[in-house]
């Protein structure tokens, strides 16, 4: 009785009296809006009430990086080893000693990485995936992009061990102390997932400087969250049977989990491998701009010149190398132990041992042999030409079109939205996400998402803030206007998704970075161009979580409708849709954190938002400013993550779906 | 002790004393829920509303049991009465609420890790409904398993374990991996497993119950056999009453975490001790579960020549009776006679009519 008594005081309005309370905010937001001379103060955020945050971190990091000098110092030294080893191997070859007396050993050749590439998808997959990864291989190396794709695959090399290994520990602590898997783990996890990838750049070039040992770092930090959530997921999911009898079996804790818990967790954990090494794939390539050279280097020089031919052959080279460690990481996720037998070494692991030898060989020949060092120029096949003049045969023969199209939505759509954001009244937003945030979720998450709003404009870069909600709002809009159709026609017909399914896997293992190059091709630069990048790669979980939405819908229900008379089209708008509604939700909640997660590099065609404050922040190395402007953004993803997660979760509590 | 126990003698505890104590409890308690052992300390012997109100779930309640040497013991149960926690905390898999276990005659809660560890290295074995065998490791491996973690020598571990295959009868599939075994012969790796550390107790949970009816009648077979040559003590889990009848020495029924009876399948089908026992035992094969000398009357005159053991089923001779038309007489285990047996009680307890007793 006390207990309910106390929260009464708490107890959200009733549903009726809502709609009201939402007319009133709207309107006197709309009154703020058109007669901003009421309160000046609460339309625009005043100067003087600026907390100057950015220079508060900037100087922080900067205590920091000269207090700690000897910890970065120490920590660089000791991942440039390892860095050093992997690159030297794949891509610089080694040099030992100095000056002339210098020993020079060549890198592995070429030639038989390809082999060894191909062998090792036979083993995993067959001859189907042995032509795949050996294909990649070899297109990299003969469209001449092999040296940058060595120093790319040098850095994935070494992160994802170290990402698998820390994200492992740090999963089996979590799955070893419940309490701190729930509140520390988790909550830190779900942060770094919302945080968008750039976030992590500035700090790390400050730290680190402009090298790839920053890289590595970022990278470092930016894949784990996946291993520790499949670690801790993977042991969760062994069942107490399994456990038990490791119990019985006269286990000690230790042996329990490393020779019964781990190894039957194994094809959890190897999907969680695959996820590793997609995102380090993409945080190397994106870290190019804090010094990670390699393909991501490439482009991002080329498009800085709008060099489109040379973008495009390094992009593709990243698509073949996404590919190519997608495939082969999925197909060892799906591995199932074979016996071995026979005695010796080379007998249990021909493979192996095969593989080995044939880089051994290649790479001695090499010393010989100049074209197995290098692969000869007469060999490569200089696509940029080719791609340049299938460019300008589109732009000549198709200009008007897509300079028409461009302009329009420019004018019509982009352009009055943009106008429209720009003068909305700080105060009046943050009482609206309050509000949504109270219906939504209570006082508690109301008390999250208005500081996280206010700290929006309390930094100063409201404008910001508003043109990046912009940008990313119009382009999920898009991608829900594209996507939700596409997943609905995807769960409607088998045929439809044997053929999008394949397709958004492989759009979803490809590098953010790979998107800008055929969009600017084709619209040059500006909001337009920006758009379409971040609708192409953000589009692909709202066709996924529609077509799985609407699939998991219980044949019971679509039955009784059935039954009860309903149509065709009665069934998908009266049934399915609204079951599948919170699942699609979740799928363009996805949406928005990959939008906001391109930011970074559409900044890099000139937007206005706060990727572009990131993107100076990074030129100019100033850390207060990246930080703020990155944790901007952050706030904006984890805002709109609770409103959508919340939304989602009552919507599924109604539908008794929970 | 709650559990009501059979008039009969000796068929409540240990029969008459002929063999030791291998595994006791007395008085277990498991309640889930939170603060459930604080809740216990003030509240002793709780009934289920009392449970309900508090808001813990009385999974084991108030058990005790004693299980003999050599003997197979049988817990029998719906699902959800109680039957897995009950052997959880017989192997002390988890911590019982309160109450004691007794194994060769210590007090296994007052055991440290060092010891239990020990203690299930060499003398518990473990068999699971899910065969729970460990994917990654061949059928070999998985029943060398136990002893690896022992630190038995390879050599010698590998040579037990072959042993133990061949045992049940999987010479030849050593190499293969479990998911390429059906399920009778992944229970057979499960089997094996649980007896290469030549355990002294052996506990099954429902073995048997993920498996095909049939496949499950050659399991039964196969678990009797081995228990012809090895004479373990056994607690065996399942909720299917013939199992438990084609296989007990004695049998514990519960219900809702309690034990309401314990006895031989002869006296929960004669003397059910509730209603729910009664409606268990209802659909039984009398004659295949009573003796000559539960159906026994006075020695009368009209006796001939025939006799049989008190102890064997009616249905061993039910035919040969009904055809003779005259009562047989019924002998103690020394050939003496101390009663007979009439037609008319077999076909009374053949054609389902309880006689009046
Ligand atoms: N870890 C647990 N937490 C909470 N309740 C449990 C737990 N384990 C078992 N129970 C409950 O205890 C009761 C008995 O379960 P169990 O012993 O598994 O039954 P059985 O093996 O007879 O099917 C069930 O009501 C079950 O829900
Ligand atoms: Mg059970």
């Amino acid at each position: 009785m006390s207990v309910s008594a106390a929260i009464e005081p708490l107890r959200l309005p009733r549903s009726s009296v809502w709609p009201a309370i939402w007319i009133a905010a709207l309107a006197a937001t709309a009154l703020l809006y058109l007669f901003p001379q009421l309160a000046p103060w609460a339309v625009e955020y005043p100067k003087d009430w600026i907390v100057p945050v950015a220079k508060w971190t900037g100087a922080a990091m900067l205590w920091i990086r000269t207090e700690f000098t000897w910890l970065t110092r120490a920590l660089s030294a000791i991942g440039q080893v390892p860095l050093d080893f992997a690159l030297d191997t794949l891509a610089r070859g080694f040099k030992i000693g100095q000056g002339p007396e210098a020993i020079e050993l060549p890198r592995l050749s070429w030639l038989g990485v390809v082999i060894a590439m191909g062998m090792i998808g036979w083993v995993l997959g067959g001859r189907g995936l042995a032509a795949l990864a050996g294909g990649c291989f070899l297109y990299i190396a003969l469209f001449g992009q092999w040296d940058s794709a060595m120093l790319t695959l040098g850095l994935i090399v070494i992160c994802v061990p170290l990402c698998v290994i820390t994200g492992l520990l740090i999963g089996i602590w979590g799955y070893r102390n419940p309490r701190i898997e729930k509140f520390f783990i988790t909550p830190m996890l779900d942060v770094m997932q919302t945080m968008p990838t750039f976030a992590y750049l500035v700090p790390m070039l400050l730290l680190f400087g402009n090298k790839p040992v920053s890289a590595m770092m970022a990278t470092g930090i930016f894949a784990v969250p996946p291993m520790v959530r499949a670690t801790m997921l993977a042991l969760q999911r062994v069942p107490q049977e399994i456990d038990d009898f490791g119990v019985m079996a006269g286990c000690t804790r230790a042996q329990k989990l490393w020779r019964v818990l781990l190894p039957a967790a194994r094809p959890t954990l190897l999907v969680g491998l695959n996820q590793v090494i997609m995102l380090a794939l993409n945080m190397v390539i994106i870290s190019s701009m804090i010094g990670a050279g390699g393909l991501g280097y490439d482009v991002l020089l080329a498009l800085r010149s709008l060099n489109v031919g040379a973008a495009l052959e390094a992009g593709l080279a990243i698509v073949a190398l996404a590919i190519a460690l997608d495939r082969l990481s999925q197909a060892a996720a799906r591995q199932r132990p074979v016996p071995q037998t026979g005695a010796r070494f080379w007998e249990r692991h021909p493979f192996l041992t095969a593989g080995v030898a044939i880089l051994a060989v290649t790479t001695l020949a090499s010393l010989a042999v100049p074209g197995l060092a290098k692969i000869p120029e007469s060999l490569t096949i200089s696509s940029g030409p080719i791609w340049k003049s299938m460019i300008d045969w589109v732009t000549q023969n198709f200009f008007d079109v897509i300079e028409a199209f461009r302009t329009w939505m420019l004018l019509n759509i982009l352009n009055p939205i943009r106008d429209l954001m720009a003068g909305m009244p700080w105060l009046a937003a943050a009482g609206l996400i309050g509000l949504a945030g109270f219906q939504l979720g209570g006082l508690r998450l109301m008390l999250l998402v208005v500081p996280l709003t206010l700290f929006c404009a309390m930094t100063g870069l409201w404008d910001k803030t508003m043109a990046t909600i912009y940008l990313c709002g119009i382009s999920t809009v898009v991608a829900a206007l594209i996507g939700i159709p596409l997943g609905v026609l995807a769960s409607r017909s088998d045929r439809a998704d044997r053929i999008i399914t394949p397709i958004i896997d492989t759009l979803q293992t490809m590098p953010s970075f790979v998107f800008i190059i055929p969009t600017v091709m084709l619209f040059r630069v500006g909001d337009v161009t920006a758009m379409i990048a971040i609708v192409s790669f953000a589009v692909v979980p709202a066709i996924r979580y529609t077509n799985l939405g609407l699939r998991q819908v219980s044949p019971a229900l679509i039955e009784a409708a059935k039954v009860s008379g309903c149509t065709r089209q009665q069934m998908f708008w009266r049934v399915q849709l609204p079951l599948a509604l919170p699942e699609i939700m979740l799928g363009i909640n996805q949406t928005i954190l990959l939008a906001l997660s391109m930011l970074i590099i559409t900044a890099m065609i000139g937007t206005r938002d706060l990727g572009q404050e990131v993107f100076i922040a990074l030129a100019k190395a100033d850390a207060g400013r990246g930080l703020i402007a990155g944790l901007t953004v952050a706030f904006i993803g984890i805002t709109a993550d609770r409103l959508i997660g919340a939304w989602s979760r009552r919507a599924r509590q109604r539908l008794g779906l929970a | 002790m709650i559990a009501h126990q059979s008039a009969s003698p000796g068929a409540g505890s240990v029969a008459s004393g002929a063999a030791d104590v291998k595994l006791a409890c007395r008085g277990v308690w498991k309640l889930f829920g939170p603060g459930a052992e604080s809740y216990l300390a003030s509240q002793p012997k709780p009934n289920a509303a009392a449970l309900a109100e508090a808001g813990l779930i009385g999974a084991v309640r108030d058990a005790s049991v004693e299980v003999g040497e050599g003997e197979i013991f049988i817990i029998m149960g719906l699902s959800g009465s109680g039957k897995s926690t009950l052997l959880r905390c017989l192997s002390r898999l988890i911590e019982p609420t309160a109450g004691e276990i007794i194994f060769e005659g210590r007090n296994l809660l007052q055991a440290s890790e060092r010891e239990l560890i020990e203690i299930r290295r060499h003398k518990m074995g473990m068999v699971f409904q899910h065969f729970a065998l460990l994917p990654h490791l061949t059928v070999i491996e998985n029943v060398a398993f136990p002893l690896s973690v022992q630190g038995v020598p390879r050599e010698k571990r590998q040579a037990r374990a072959q042993e133990m295959v061949d045992l049940v009868g999987l010479k030849g599939r050593e190499k293969y991996y479990p998911r390429e075994l059906s399920g009778g012969q992944q229970q057979r790796v499960g089997i094996a497993r649980s007896l290469a550390v030549e355990p002294r107790i052996w506990f099954l949970d429902e073995p048997f119950s993920a498996l095909d009816p049939l496949i499950r009648r050659e399991m039964q077979s196969e678990l009797m056999r081995l228990q012809s040559v090895l004479h373990k003590t056994i607690v065996f889990i399942t909720h299917d009453f013939d199992e438990a009848i084609r296989l007990a020495d004695r049998i514990a029924i519960m219900k809702d975490g309690e034990i309401i009876q314990i006895g031989t399948p002869e006296d929960l089908v004669t003397r059910p001790a509730t209603d729910y026992v009664a409606e268990f035992t209802r659909d039984v094969q009398r004659a295949k579960v009573i003796s000559a000398r539960g159906l026994m009357q006075p020695l009368g005159a009209d006796c001939d020549g025939r006799a049989v053991d008190g102890r064997v089923k009616i249905a061993s001779f039910a035919a040969e009776i009904v055809a003779t038309g005259r009562p047989f007489a019924v002998t103690d285990e020394n050939g003496k006679p101390i009663g007979q047996v009439s037609p008319q009680s077999v076909i009374d307890l053949l054609a389902g009519r309880e006689a009046a007793r």
